[in-house]
């Protein structure tokens, strides 16, 4: 018998009686400004929200942000946003991504309860520029911001199949490993920058 | 029959610094404040909590169908699962994936499981160098110790230690303590060390067995650039981590992050369908115990567990006797659980250490009764005949003088008169356990039985005198 085979027979001998499956959960917390939300507890988990009215003024906010001082290495995979100084699609190898000081993504949507914004590797060549640069920067459509994970999912299960690769980030890298003092920056990107753009994204 | 490891005397050396004990305690309540303001965030809390318990039982009574599930469509997607019964063939699976690839060197982001496996050491000895790149589990890992915590992995250990381990090992200055010097300076080596493995190895928080995902969760982000670098994922999850829908996933995440670090959300909340472009993902299903535990009606709902590590950090035992105490992977009322249904005779002490305050189980998010399950093991080790003969024995006394009034009342006097009259040395000798960290109170002069006996004279009188 092999160990799947094992395994299953023990499981199928050793199963509780049938417990049935809960409906989907129906109480999540709802916010009467869901995008006030966001920008406090995004403020709470270290990052930094700001909102642009179109892409030519997110493009503005980006250029003249801190992050964008000394950066030498930038990429940039929102088309209108033109600050990127690597295009990705050319490299072969993920690891030539560990200079990149800034880039510069397009989140799907942010959940206000925990500030997440949900991003995938859907035209995106390398998925590690995500966690290996620097500082990063999201874009997300102002409207696109739910109340909580509940509703997140139902935006992402509504027939569709979920990507290769999708997350929540919910602010920068962090670290409370030594004495629980809070470190921003711990291997991931040190900062976490939000431009909600109101319309054109 | 395997030694036994007696949680006192484990902790023995650890409350004999009582400064750094109670450091270690309040550290562990900071975190637990930080969690309930979390949970009153949320009128809906109780209700989540509920909802997350059903959504467990209900998968692990139809653990087989859904494992069976996960496993189709994961192969639809282009993982690769594996299944191993015990710890020894999960070791055996890794390393010959890394050894057909000739994979050298990996970087491992936190696994409680690959810990209970030994998986470290096993790889060390034969010839794959495994980085730790959790800070805490690598600075844990370069002192040579085992996590004390499994989500705080390094919660026992000072920054004063962290300033000289990593003198000693990355050249920072010495006598450094700033937390944000020493994490960059780990920032800066664990960096080269995700740009130079051959392959990442995680663990997995839930597996979704009607997508065959897996997601993984952390707040550094270094999963993320373990598994996105090298060509090679594999990620290793005990069979409970299946959960039926996505849309749980939802009830999940939000009671996660909450409970254990009093966070919104981690960091990071990875979802991973398949292998990356061009790359390999290798899941392992590993049983090593937990079918057997699913079905034993007094324990089997251990097995909700989401590895949050609030039961620790509410733990008044825990937080002042150390993670390392208990001697098992997974430390503190969920672990004292799991530890003797893996090996009764060598745990049969963690039960104990216990008050069975129920904290635990109002703090846990998937609703395990935890102190129950403590309470019925205690049981269960004694009918097996495991309780050490010190127990049994004033246990057997205990009830002989429960048994008789005259015994108690005389054992009563016995003891106030004793503690009165006999010299400190003799009451605080050896012997008397409950006189090893505390001073006993001063014993009354009477008793309670005494007391209500001279109250039910006066009355009598004064009722006698009234009507007079």
């Amino acid at each position: 018998m092999t160990s799947r085979e094992q395994i299953l027979e023990r499981v199928r001998r050793n199963q509780p009686a049938p417990v049935e499956l809960p409906t989907h959960f129906e109480h999540g917390i709802v916010f009467a400004d869901p995008r006030e939300q966001f920008l406090k507890v995004l403020d709470q988990v270290g990052g930094r929200g700001m909102i642009a009215s179109d892409l030519v003024d997110a493009e503005s906010i980006a250029r003249t942000l801190p992050v964008m001082l000394d950066a030498k290495t930038v990429v940039s995979l929102v088309k209108a946003v033109r600050l990127g100084t690597l295009d990705i699609s050319t490299v072969d190898e993920s690891h030539a991504l560990a200079g990149v000081d800034v880039a510069i993504t397009q989140g799907k949507f942010g959940v206000a309860e925990n500030a997440a914004i949900w991003v995938t590797d859907e035209n995106i060549r390398h998925r590690a520029v995500y966690f290996i640069c620097q500082h990063l920067v999201l874009l997300v459509p102002a409207s696109e911001i739910v109340s909580n994970l509940h509703q997140a999912y139902e935006h992402l299960t509504g027939g569709l199949i979920l990507p290769g690769f999708g997350g929540f980030i919910s602010g920068p890298s962090k670290t409370a490993d030594i004495e629980q003092s809070l470190v921003i920056g711990a291997q991931g990107p040190r900062s976490l920058t939000v431009i909600l753009v109101e319309s054109g994204l | 029959m395997t030694a036994q490891l007696d949680h006192p005397t484990a902790a023995a050396n650890f409350i004999a610094h009582p400064e750094r004990a109670h450091w270690h305690d309040q550290a562990l309540w900071f975190v637990r404040t930080k969690r309930d303001r979390m949970a009153r965030s949320l009128p809906e809390w109780e209700l989540l909590r509920e909802q997350a318990s059903r959504i467990k039982l209900h998968t692990m009574s139809h653990l087989a169908k859904y494992l069976q599930q996960f496993e189709q469509q994961a192969t639809k997607l282009g993982a690769v699962v594996h299944w191993a019964t015990d710890a020894a063939e999960h070791n055996r699976i890794v390393r010959n994936l890394l050894a057909e690839r000739s994979v050298k060197h990996v970087a491992k982001s936190k696994s409680m499981l690959t810990e209970e496996c030994g998986l470290n050491p096993y790889l060390l000895q034969h010839g794959v160098e495994v980085v730790d790149t959790d800070l805490g589990e690598w600075i844990v890992q370069l002192r040579e110790e085992h996590p004390s915590h499994i989500v705080l992995p390094a919660i026992h250990i000072k920054k004063e230690e962290v300033g000289q381990l990593f003198h000693e090992r990355l050249g920072t200055q010495a006598n450094a303590t700033d937390p944000q010097y020493l994490a960059e300076a780990a920032r800066q080596r664990l960096r080269q060390e995700f740009l130079r493995a051959g392959a990442g190895i995680t663990g997995v928080n839930f597996a979704i067995a009607e997508t065959g995902g897996i997601v993984i969760c952390t707040n550094e982000g270094n999963a993320d650039l373990g598994v996105s670098l090298p060509r090679i994922h594999i990620a290793s999850m005990g069979i409970e981590k299946l959960i039926p829908r996505t849309a749980d996933l939802g009830v999940f995440l939000r009671l996660l992050a909450r409970s254990a670090t009093g966070q919104p959300i981690t960091t990071y909340s990875s979802h991973f369908h398949g292998p990356k472009p061009g790359g390999e993902l290798h899941i392992v299903l590993v049983d090593n115990g937990r079918s057997e535990l699913l079905a034993s009606g007094d324990f089997g709902r251990s097995l909700n567990c989401i590895r949050c590590g609030a039961c620790m950090n509410t733990c008044p035992v825990y937080r002042r006797s150390g993670g390392h105490s208990y001697g098992v992977t997974v430390p503190g009322p969920i672990g004292s659980i799991l530890a003797p249904a893996r090996d009764p005779a060598k745990h049969s002490s963690l039960p104990g250490a216990c008050s069975l305050c129920g904290s635990c189980t109002d703090v846990c998010p998937v609703k395990i009764d935890l102190h129950h399950q403590l309470y019925v093991w205690r049981r269960r080790l004694a009918e097996r005949g495991l309780l050490s003969w010190s127990k049994r024995c004033s246990m057997k006394l205990t009830a002989a003088i429960f048994r008789h009034p005259a015994i108690y009342r005389g054992a009563g006097w016995l003891g106030r008169t004793a503690l009165r009259t006999l010299p400190r040395w003799l009451v605080y000798s050896r012997v008397n356990i409950w006189g090893r960290q505390r001073e006993l109170p001063p014993p009354p002069h009477q008793s309670f039985r005494e007391l209500y006996q001279i109250e039910q004279k006066n009355k009598v009188k004064h009722e006698r005198d009234n009507r007079v």
